[in-house]
């Protein structure tokens, strides 16, 4: 994992665009790719099939760069490029299980937050109570590389749309409207897989810093 | 609101989409419950952190593609 370029506010960044500036050009590759590599994966068969569509994507960013007219961030208008094209190409390269089934099947699976042996059952003192309580972890441990390291390698275990959710929303940092309208799923499942995805990493960070 | 029902809720709370009764009833619990108090610190320091992830290792290959994207489009 590299850390992360520190991005211009969108007016720099389109002005260096149509300046040509490869190294902000890099910048963004780096920050942004492996996220829309991510996304691209959900609604085309393959890896490879992914790939095209994000360099196709790039490109098509590069091309209209200059009829760009900021009333979305930057952001925002290239994960529409790419989920517009993903799209357009899974609808002839089809993935055997769509993506709308996997967000069905991922939002309707029964899925505790967290193991249901860590709460009292009915007969304890407070049924449903905690009866092993997290405790409270140590800050200095939360940012270090080895730390990230377990959120990514946590991420990248989930199952695949709540990996996707998650990728957006908290690695990226999209709100929820902005990831509802890109997936075009309901607000509702977008919450419940982002709560999973979230529930998920929480329970690994906790068993590497608890 | 048991603590098993309340890890249920966070990112609807967090969101500000719970429903006002539940969100009442959620916050009565953390007057009450220190462990759901440290849970949901662990839920939001798990959200700041993620943010901290941005690239896994991009292969170099990949880099070296898109630049020469990008310097084709330039040339063009």
């Amino acid at each position: 994992m590299a850390s992360a370029p520190t991005l211009p506010d969108d007016e720099q960044l389109v002005r260096a665009l149509r300046a040509g500036d490869e190294a902000v050009f890099m910048d963004l590759v780096r920050c942004w790719h492996s996220s829309m590599l991510r996304v691209a994966q959900m609604y085309v068969p393959s890896r490879a099939v992914a790939e095209e569509v994000v360099q196709e994507t790039w490109l098509g960013v590069l091309t209209g760069i200059e009829r760009f007219e900021q009333r979305s961030s930057l952001k925002t208008w290239v994960f529409r490029i790419l989920t517009n094209r993903a799209k357009t190409r899974g609808e002839r390269e089809r993935r055997s299980v769509p993506f709308s089934a996997l967000v069905t099947a991922e939002a309707e699976r029964d899925d505790p937050a967290v193991d249901p042996s860590r709460f009292q059952g009915p007969d304890g003192a407070h049924p449903g109570g905690w009866a092993a309580p997290p405790d409270a972890w140590p800050q200095e441990a939360l940012l270090a590389a080895e730390t990230l390291g377990v959120i990514n390698a946590a991420i990248d275990g989930l199952p695949e749309a709540q990996r996707l959710v998650i990728t957006l929303r908290d690695v990226q940092g999209f709100g929820a409207d902005e990831v509802a309208e890109l997936l075009e799923i309901s607000d509702v499942n977008q919450r419940v897989l982002l709560h999973r995805a979230r529930s998920k990493v929480r329970a690994a960070l906790e068993a590497h810093l608890g | 609101m048991p603590c098993q029902e309340l890890v249920e809720l966070v990112t609807a709370y967090l969101d500000g989409s719970l429903p006002a009764a539940d969100r009442e009833r959620l916050e009565a619990h953390l007057k009450l419950c220190d462990p759901c108090i440290t849970y949901i610190e662990q839920f939001r320091e798990t959200i700041a952190a993620s943010g901290h992830l941005h690239v896994d290792d991009l292969p170099p290959e990949t880099q070296d593609e898109l630049l020469r994207l990008f310097r084709d489009w330039q040339a063009a």
